[in-house]
């Protein structure tokens, strides 16, 4: 559904006098398959944003190609807009509008006639529980209201292909799991979801596929269980009581089981292991002849962040 | 086809939020009358004219100038807040035609300073001027270009400079020596041959020249087709320029 290779885009700007040159995004390949939650995740100026704008034809690319639903997206940007919607980061209503009168003119925007737009307008509105507030204006939603306006609007002309910038960014808790509920609906429809993130759990539970990003790169593409699946083995967390973690860390690094070990910012110890109920007694041992007291000891699987961390030395949470 | 319907959706949505806001309606108002009220007696003593009519017939064509002039070139500012709000991105992703979305806007700031030009018509009828209605016609076709150029140029500036902190000076450096350089308010006639020889080279004083020869009853003046044909061009480059801006924008 989405193809793209080698995409790039840089920006001039401004700092005092110096001109600079930000480099945004370096060459993205992707392919994304029709019917599926694709996302995107990294942490901020990852680059997210631009490629998408670069996909909903808003800036062109410095460099690189992409086919979007079976059209060529430098050659002909007029037809990718037919075919997709996008949802900015930012969002897109007007204080002094109503929710059903954005979504009339937008949809009217696509070309429906007005009555088609009425109707899909009720529709939109009733699919995303809005129905009560829809001639109140904007500026009197609250955040998770307004932002599912902006995706309402998104695909008021259902469109193939939608991208969400962060949709569920300033969402509570019972929000947020409303809009995944909604972004499946979509997918069930048969719509290509795009969606950006920088929050974990989102990407892991939501997406069928993930591309990780950063610094304008695309460094892990995958199901989310598939790239977990590529750091083999387990992570063991290692609390030690009183002292720093140095001396800890120089018992454990000859330890032979041990594949990584990483210092943790809270003054703990996160160790790469190939089969943690085997090996977690080692290092306790270990630990136990060299003097050195616990004060705690997690095992876990491997999420996201792990393969963030493997894949560009930094954790996504602390970033 | 396509091209009328959009840029008729798109002046719909911005004339009803217009309306919408009685407030602005109330100040565009309120401040020419004020002038016509105040300012227009000033006027007849020193435009030594022989009557009151004749006062109007000089002072009038020159304020709905000056109005056509202002309420284009502060348009921008609505449009920096739709940019912020993230409507124009909104648009911008959809097929809609990037002319139309220039059009609709200008056109919306067309129709409320040809009302407004109306109102004050009106009143300065009541207070003696005289004008026929052919000429008075031609005259609101002249403002209708300047502010459709003034607006476009607002707009095509606003998507270039993104902040209202940039847009406020640079209005007010355009608009002063249009508007000191014009003879909007008195005549150029008894300026020195210096001023009058700058005053050649600003546009908008061919358009005063020529709303001022309708509203003299004077259509045959070379002054009214120069001053429409001046517009006409420089409004045609306006447009076309600004909707570029609106096609390629950056955020
Ligand atoms: N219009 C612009 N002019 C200059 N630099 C820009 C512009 N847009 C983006 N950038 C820069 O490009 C880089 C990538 O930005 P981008 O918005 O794509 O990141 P992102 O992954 O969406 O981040 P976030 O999670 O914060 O939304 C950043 O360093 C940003 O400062
Ligand atoms: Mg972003």
């Amino acid at each position: 559904m989405i193809e793209t290779k080698g995409l790039r885009k840089s920006f001039r700007s401004r700092q005092g006098r110096e001109k600079k040159s930000v480099d945004a995004v370096r060459g993205v390949d992707l392919v994304v398959a029709e019917g599926e939650i694709f996302g995107f995740l990294g942490p901020n100026g990852a680059g997210k944003t631009t490629t998408l704008r670069m996909l909903a034809t808003l800036i062109e690319p410095d460099g690189g190609e992409a086919n979007i639903a079976g059209v060529d997206l430098r050659t002909n940007p007029g037809e990718v807009r037919r075919r997709i919607g996008y949802v900015a980061q930012g969002g897109s209503t007007w204080d002094e509008s109503t929710a059903r009168e954005e979504l009339v003119l937008h949809a009217r925007m696509y070309g429906l006639s007005k009555a088609e737009a009425q109707q899909r307008a009720v529709r939109a509105l009733a699919a995303f529980q809005l129905t009560e507030y829809a001639d109140r204006k904007c500026k009197t939603y609250s955040g998770g209201q307004r932002r599912r306006v902006d995706i309402a609007l998104g695909i008021i002309h259902e469109p193939k292909i939608v991208f969400l910038d962060e949709p569920t960014t300033g969402l509570d808790p019972q929000s947020r799991a409303h809009m995944w509920d909604e972004i499946r609906r979509l997918r069930a429809e048969g719509m290509t979801v795009f969606i950006t993130t920088h929050y974990l759990d989102e990407a892991d539970a939501l997406c069928d596929r993930i591309a990780i990003m950063d610094h304008g790169e695309v460094v892990a593409e995958g199901t989310p269980a598939e790239l977990k699946r590529e750091i083999s083995g387990d992570v063991v967390l290692v609390a030690i009581e009183g002292s720093a973690p140095e001396a800890a860390g120089k018992v454990l690094e000859t330890e032979p089981y041990v594949t990584r070990l990483e210092a943790t910012d809270d003054g703990g110890l996160r160790l790469y292991v190939n089969d943690g109920a085997r090996d977690m007694p080692q290092i306790l041992r270990a630990l136990d002849a060299a003097g050195i007291t616990l004060s705690s000891i997690e095992l876990h699987r491997p999420s996201l962040d792990d393969v963030f961390l493997t894949k560009t030395g930094r954790s996504l949470r602390e970033s | 086809m396509k091209f009328a319907r959009d840029t008729w959706l798109i002046f719909q949505r911005q004339f009803l939020l217009l309306v919408r806001q009685p407030v602005w309606l109330f100040v565009g108002i309120f401040q020419p009358v004020m002038y016509l009220l105040l300012f227009a007696p000033l006027l007849k003593p020193a435009l030594q004219a022989s009557s009151n009519a004749e006062a109007y017939r000089i002072f009038v064509p020159g304020l709905l100038v000056l109005l056509a002039i202002f309420g284009g070139l502060f348009q921008g500012f609505g449009l920096i807040a739709e940019l912020r709000a993230g409507v124009i991105e909104r648009s911008r992703v959809t097929p809609v035609s990037r002319l139309a979305l220039l059009l609709g806007r200008s056109l919306r700031d067309v129709v409320s300073l040809i009302a407004q030009a109306i109102i004050i018509t009106l009143l300065a009828l009541a207070f003696g001027l005289s004008v026929f209605i052919g000429d008075l016609l031609l005259a609101y076709l002249m403002l209708a270009l300047i502010a459709l150029m003034t607006s476009a140029l607002s707009y095509g500036i606003a998507l270039v400079v993104k902040s209202e902190d940039a847009l406020a000076p640079l209005m007010n450096t355009i608009a002063q020596p249009v508007l000191l350089l014009s003879g909007i308010l008195l005549p150029l006639n008894f300026a020195p041959g210096w001023l009058q020889g700058i005053a050649d080279w600003n546009p908008f004083s061919w358009a005063v020249d020529g709303a001022r020869a309708l509203f003299a009853g004077d259509l045959g003046n070379d002054a009214v087709w120069q001053g429409l044909s001046v517009m006409a061009v420089i409004t045609a480059l306006a447009v076309v320029w600004a909707a570029r801006e609106f096609a390629r924008s950056v955020r």
